[in-house]
């Protein structure tokens, strides 16, 4: 049975809906720039792909369970309506997103000078609860669309996005459900999970000028640039869509995953969990090598990942005929647990277009990487793509997208 | 559909591990195991001393909190009672978790320095250990149990409190059922004395405060430190499976419809079983909903047991009910569960 798309609906720093982000994309436009909604002084990383609101600039900026619902609700309302689809949605809500925690400004408004105060204090703050609870974002999604069953909230960190397709297209293939939304949203943004971020060597303390900062595959990336963003899919058994006339605008062909054993946040030396995930992603859309013309990377712009990522590219695809690859991280940073809807969304409008989103910021090629990067976006005849998300405590997940 | 088997129990609650120790409990009036909370007037069932450098090597302790560890700990019961400890390259885990255990010694200081947002951050860039992020992330209870314990096929974490805990069972289950998952290991684990957990689950107002009163008396939740992993199997191919999981079901939606949803979950449950287990969390209207909708009132409640434990609840429920029909005290047990503020979920499980 195949999945179809039916809908597609994102928001990123370079665009509040899927076409606008996809313009953007298309041209090499960065979405990069200097973080306003709070102050970055001490940190080692300054800029960010940001999604701000209006209340951002007024020193108190949203809450990231706020943020989330905003551009997921964004998302996912722009793909039901691409779809066709309204009133309640006859199937589940799979959706990638962040932990969140109540953060330092509503703790500190607490008012209280340790943690038995702030106990105390917080008590049936009931507003609190249903930001701050783990299930509290993907429930009001859920309400909000008045989705079936229990909405999952996926997290297996950079790959949540990639996780949640994955969960919804098995749901479909079981006969569970005869369409699901699938998506993610990220908004970790916010100073502790940014100033956590950096503690771990992972972002780019590059800074200028913004927009060259986000530079996969290049000699001098040195770290990711944080995004904000959401992308969401309407998926349906491609029997479903047709039967409802509804446009089908490509197809979820398959995905694998591979558990990294080795280590939290790197590969193992030999790759062979990326490769066990490409591969996989491949059989279970009975494709071979041959018929991927495109991979959108994961693309973080660290030296580890660029590296191991493409390393096991061309043991996948073989060095001579691997396909062109480019990351769409260069312009809109890395939206973690968006970051696989986006760019599922992302290779969907390519293979519509038959169009390659470029790298950006390929001045000094790492002679090491062997790939075309695609520097700058071209035409390019491929009817199947493939996305990639490695997340953090390595849990690797590979998407197959096909052409309509 | 092929029949999925629970071949492996690994259960971790403030009683101590593993079924020798749990199975006494199945007979309903042990004491809890209580202690008060550091930082809330509350009492919590504690994290018990558990052997963890069975499992768990030292370098991999200092990658992880106790919520982890205690998570991996039982999933490494599971396995090695499932006998799969060579199988696991191809076990896929699906795991439900919330956030992990924040610092709260540098928390403390910085409630008590009071700083303007720039000194927040200074702190907070002074004082954090790099490797603590890794520990909170949810995903990483999965990670870790990769890393520990070599799993290393399809690793996936749900978010959503006490319902994740029950639909990550339920995913698992149906890839088993459906011959995607040749091999499942699914679980939770929560530590109880956790300012944050307090802070969140207080914000519910359903903390309880007085003394300890066993459920439905009791109206508020009591946390509790539990891990609990299954391993599931396809019918076949475990030569020692423990019990067969007939039946789970998960719904959401609004409170209002709380008590219809759970019913109807129950009417897909089939026979009337000789066990009730509820994973209620004493929340006063959830729990109430649950009872309301229960054909009579469960033999056990988990949380007087073990305390709530959040995600790890219903796991824990399935661990329990494990134990009653692989010791012979019951034939067929049901499971039920609503969350504190959403989701429903209901399991049968049958005596092979």
């Amino acid at each position: 049975m195949r999945v179809a798309v039916t809908g597609i609906g994102m928001v990123t720093a370079v665009g509040r809906d899927a076409a606008s982000s996809w313009a953007a994309i298309r041209a090499g436009r960065s979405g990069v720039r200097d973080i306003t909604r709070f102050d970055t002084t001490g940190m080692k990383a300054r800029v960010a792909a940001c999604v701000d609101y209006p209340e951002d600039a007024s020193g108190t900026p949203l809450v990231a369970p706020e943020r989330l619902r905003r551009m997921g609700e964004a998302a996912i309302a722009e793909a039901l309506a691409q779809a066709g689809l309204s009133g309640p949605f006859p199937g589940p809500l799979c959706f990638g997103l962040p932990p969140v925690e109540i953060e330092w400004p509503q703790r500190l408004a607490l008012g209280a000078p340790d943690h038995a105060g702030m106990i105390a204090a917080g008590a049936g703050i009931a507003s609190h609860y249903q930001d701050f609870l783990l299930g509290g974002v993907a429930t009001w999604l859920a309400e909000r669309f008045e989705t079936q069953g229990v909405p999952q909230a996926v997290t297996t960190a950079c790959a949540s996005g990639a996780s949640a397709i994955q969960l919804a297209i098995e749901a479909i293939r079981r006969g569970e459900a005869d369409c699901a939304i699938a998506g993610g949203a990220e908004a970790s943004l916010q100073p502790e999970a940014f100033i956590r971020f950096g503690l771990l060597q992972a972002l780019s303390g590059r800074n200028e000028p913004p927009e060259a900062v986000s530079r996969p595959f290049t000699k001098s990336r040195d770290g990711f640039v944080m995004g904000d963003g959401a992308g969401a899919l309407v998926l349906e058994s491609e029997a479903h869509a047709r039967a409802r006339g509804a446009t089908i605008l490509g197809y979820i062909l398959g995905v694998g995953e591979a558990a990294d054993t080795f280590h939290r946040t790197r590969s193992s030396p030999d790759g062979h969990a990326i490769v066990a995930a490409m591969e996989r992603a491949l059989a279970d859309a009975g494709l071979t090598p041959r018929d991927v013309g495109y991979i959108n990377a994961h693309g973080t712009s660290t030296p580890e990942n660029d590296k191991m990522e493409t390393l096991a590219a061309k043991l996948v695809f073989g060095a001579e005929a691997a396909p062109p690859i480019s990351s769409t991280k260069s312009m809109i940073g890395h939206t973690l647990s968006a970051a696989g809807a986006i760019e599922a969304g992302v290779c969907l409008l390519a293979l519509r277009d038959q169009f390659l989103p470029p790298t950006i910021n390929q001045d000094d090629p790492d002679p090491e990487i062997g790939m075309d990067t695609v520097p700058v976006g071209r035409p390019h005849g491929f009817r199947a793509a493939l996305s990639n998300s490695f997340g953090f405590g390595g849990q690797n997940v590979c998407v197959v997208v096909g052409a309509a | 559909m092929t029949p999925v088997m629970v071949t492996g129990v690994g259960l971790i609650s403030s009683h101590g591990e593993g079924r020798g120790v749990h199975t006494p409990l199945l007979a309903g009036g042990a004491a809890p195991v209580l202690a008060r909370a550091k930082d809330a007037p509350c009492d919590i069932h504690p994290t018990p001393e558990l052997p963890l450098d069975r499992f768990i090597p030292r370098r991999e302790m200092r990658q992880m909190e106790p919520w982890q560890r205690i998570g991996v700990h039982a999933a490494g019961i599971a396995i090695e009672e499932a006998g799969l400890k060579p199988q696991v390259a191809r076990m896929d885990v699906t795991v439900a978790a919330g956030g992990g255990e924040r610092d709260a010694a540098l928390d403390a200081a910085i409630l008590a320095a009071k700083p303007g947002p720039a000194g927040v951050h200074k702190m907070l860039l002074e004082g954090l250990r790099p490797t603590l992020f890794l520990a909170q992330l949810p995903n990483l209870l999965a990670g870790s149990i990769s890393i520990t314990h070599g799993v290393a096929g399809s690793s996936r974490t749900l978010m959503g409190e006490e319902v994740a805990g029950a639909e990550a069972a339920r995913v698992a289950a149906r890839r088993v059922a459906a011959g995607t998952s040749p091999l499942a290991l699914t679980g939770a684990a929560m530590t109880s004395d956790r300012p944050e957990l307090l802070l969140l689950y207080g914000f519910g107002g359903a903390l309880h405060q007085g003394p300890w009163a066993p459920l439905p008396e009791r109206q508020g939740m009591v946390l509790g430190s539990v891990a609990a992993f299954l391993t599931l199997e396809p019918e076949g191919a475990n030569p020692a499976p423990l019990a067969r999981l007939t039946a789970i079901e998960t719904s959401q939606g609004r409170p209002e419809g709380r008590v219809a949803r759970l019913r109807a979950l129950l009417g897909r449950m089939g026979a009337a079983p000789d066990m009730i287990i509820s994973t209620a969390s004493g929340a006063p209207a959830a729990t109430a909903d649950e009872l309301a909708a229960l054909p009579r009132a469960p033999d056990l409640f988990t949380a007087d047991l073990f305390g709530h434990s959040a995600e790890a609840a219903f796991p824990a429920g399935l661990a329990l009910a494990t134990y009653a029909i692989a010791e012979g005290r019951a034939r067929r047990v049901l499971v039920t569960g609503c969350g504190q503020w959403r989701g429903e979920a209901a399991a049968v499980l049958e005596a092979i």
